[in-house]
């Protein structure tokens, strides 16, 4: 792996609008990640091994419910500051940026706003350090864009409830300590519970051979007549907007870190464009090149804003469900498509582990489907500008 | 102990430097600024007293309110309290002055400067600081120990190391060496969230005179092109070394 030179592209002067401390936790996040994520991430994903070590690490700059208040050990930041986190993160590996999205949105943020207080103090404080590390279950192996039709369920047997089900595509499933479990009641009605590893009947086998987000570990979770306790049982909210709520602010995350993985090939595809000479000149003096890389930082520039103005939203609680799921489709697709222009730009080196392209343009394939598909985020949008739709 | 670390904001190393106003004055347009790094190493070994020793670390600045992110940031790593004197560091003389108040006032034991900024190079307001207040002086200090008011200094010196000992009040001029790069710290979630409880004081500047001037920057000429001299011909070689490059 060639040393870490990243510049991050501005081109809007987008730093003007940010505050001093959404600057600082931005540059503590950056500079962790060029020390302790570029030099690794690129042997972690060649052998397809999550690297544990950084748990720590991620805890420090933030990365672990920086928007949850400090009173359950979050860092009480606002939405830009956790975008700007997750853009950072996603710049060093998506499958990194995962992991934090994971525990920050999908276990701590439903405990946060649909747990007990019990709850709360019991699982936050430790989640923030990275004491405990979570995952979600959401998706099944027969419904991930369809996830009302659920199978796993739950029943009342008196002092706990018994859990049956599978879960698919779970990031840090293999390795963490609770997961958030979205079953159906006896009623139907989809309800949260959290379940802890070594309860009996629970496993949570590994994904191999992924082409894509090789150093986060992936797997299922199986429950097999699993007791659970009730106080386990999350009481804040039911139905499937419960965790389609968790799910807003992922993609929301999202939306920031696909920033970060395109600058990064934007950024790397420059530098070597300038050096790469052919012709007798650097092969960024060819018009073809040129044209690349001035679409690549119009995009990224259009994306940088589109999530800024999506973070100001947020942080006034008025951004949709359906505004989420334009920013995290435009700038997924935009950071894939840059990806691979990128690649083109490095020819056969960027086929190589030496640069990073590859390894965000194969990671991408995976971010542009999970947290809802690049297809089922355009009919939100069909769907909220019509009135109509259009999913069955 | 009560430790002092000036604070140079100066441009991070990768900025594009160009100058305005008929080249007199640096163009700060889109230019990171960052910590002197010669700073940061003394900041760093500030913190090393205050977690071992107990020691209270603060940091002081001459500057204009742009400095702040960087006094922030310096409370975010884990100084206790910021110091900004109101106004443009106009040289070394005249911040050496201002520090030399912040020092007076503040009742210091120990005060590390960094050998230089890396922006203008002047290495004058550690030896002025120390002269004005009166204090022992360590100059290109690369090892500070303390112990009660007994001070052991390693200095580079040409060719090899000199050992001294001294004692406080004690201003150091540091840098690499009193802690190495991979001892500088990121700040944490932790101090980014204590900093912005902690003071950063403005205060204004004293009646106080600069010794100097810019008068003119200038950039070094810009590489030229290579030129590639066949193998075979070392007369062509020798020629253009002695007479064009005029290097042998």
């Amino acid at each position: 792996m060639k040393p870490d030179l990243f510049e991050a592209p501005d081109y809007y002067n987008l730093d003007d609008l940010f505050s001093e401390e959404h600057k600082l936790v931005r540059d503590a996040a950056r500079q962790w990640v060029k020390r302790d994520i570029s030099p690794i991430i690129e042997s972690y994903a060649q052998k397809a091994e999550f690297p544990k070590q950084i748990l720590g690490g991620l805890a420090e700059i933030g990365a672990f419910g920086p928007y949850i208040p400090e009173t359950y050990g979050g860092a009480g930041l606002d939405q830009i500051s956790y975008g700007l986190i997750m853009q950072e993160i996603e710049r060093g590996d998506s499958g990194v940026r995962s992991t934090a999205s994971v525990q920050s949105s999908l276990v701590m943020y439903p405990i946060y706003t649909y747990g007990s207080e019990e709850q709360r103090k019991k699982y936050l404080p430790k989640l923030a350090t990275g004491e405990l590390m979570g995952c979600f279950g959401l998706t099944e192996p027969n419904h991930g864009s369809n996830p009302s039709g659920m199978e796993t369920k739950f029943k009342d047997a008196g002092d706990h409830y018994l859990l049956n089900g599978a879960k698919l595509w779970i990031s840090n499933s293999p390795f963490a300590d609770i997961a958030v479990v979205w079953a159906k009641n006896e009623d139907g009605r989809i309800q949260g519970l959290i379940v802890e590893r070594g309860m009996d009947g629970f496993s949570t086998p590994e994904t191999h051979n992924k082409w894509s987000l090789r150093a986060s570990a992936t797997g299922e979770l199986i429950f097999d007549n699993v007791k659970v306790p009730k106080a386990n049982l999350l009481p804040g909210k039911s139905g499937l907007g419960a965790p389609l709520g968790c799910l807003d602010s992922a993609r929301y995350g999202i939306a920031w870190g696909a920033i970060g993985a395109a600058m990064d090939c934007y950024d790397t595809a420059l530098r070597y464009a300038k050096e790469r000479m052919q012709f007798g000149k650097p092969i960024a003096a060819f018009q073809l090149q040129q044209k690349k890389l001035a679409e690549m930082i119009t995009e990224i520039t259009k994306a940088q804003l589109l999530a800024f103005r999506l973070g100001q939203l947020k942080n006034e609680g008025k951004a949709t469900t359906q505004q989420i799921s334009m920013a995290k489709r435009n700038n997924v697709d935009m950071a894939l498509k840059i990806a691979r222009e990128a690649r083109q730009v490095l020819g056969a080196m960027g086929i190589t582990g030496d640069y990073s392209i590859m390894r965000h343009m194969m990671n991408l394939e995976s971010v542009i489907t999970y947290e809802g598909t690049h297809d089922i985020h355009l009919l939100i949008t069909g769907a909220d500008i019509t009135g109509i739709p259009a999913f069955t | 102990m009560k430790i002092l670390v000036c604070i140079s904001n100066v441009p991070d190393t990768t900025s594009k430097i160009n100058f305005t106003d008929g080249d007199t004055k640096f163009d700060a347009n889109g230019v990171q600024f960052v910590i002197n790094p010669n700073d940061e190493f003394g900041l760093t070994r500030a913190m090393w007293f205050k977690e071992k020793q107990g020691a209270t670390v603060h940091v002081a600045t001459v500057g204009e309110t742009t400095v702040e992110p960087t006094m922030r940031k310096a409370l975010a790593i884990g100084a206790d309290e910021a110091i900004r004197v109101n106004s443009v560091p106009t040289d070394g003389y005249f911040v050496a002055q201002q520090l030399a108040e912040v020092v007076k006032n503040g009742g210091y034991d120990l005060v590390i400067a960094g050998r230089e900024s890396i922006d203008y190079n002047g290495g004058m307001v550690p030896g002025i600081l120390a002269t004005l207040l009166g204090m022992n002086f360590v100059n290109t200090c690369t090892n500070l120990e303390v112990d009660g008011t007994n001070a052991t200094a390693i200095r580079e010196i040409d060719g090899g190391k000199e050992k001294i000992a001294t004692t406080l009040p004690l201003v150091i001029a540091g840098q690499k060496g009193l802690v190495e790069e991979s001892d500088l710290r990121i700040p944490n979630m932790r101090g980014i969230m204590m900093a912005r409880k902690k003071a950063l004081n403005v205060i204004e500047p004293i009646e106080a005179t600069k010794a100097t001037e810019d008068t003119k920057f200038e950039k070094p000429a810009p590489k030229g092109a290579v030129r590639l001299i066949d193998a075979e011909n070392i007369d062509e070689l020798i020629e253009l070394l002695h007479n064009e490059a005029k290097v042998i």
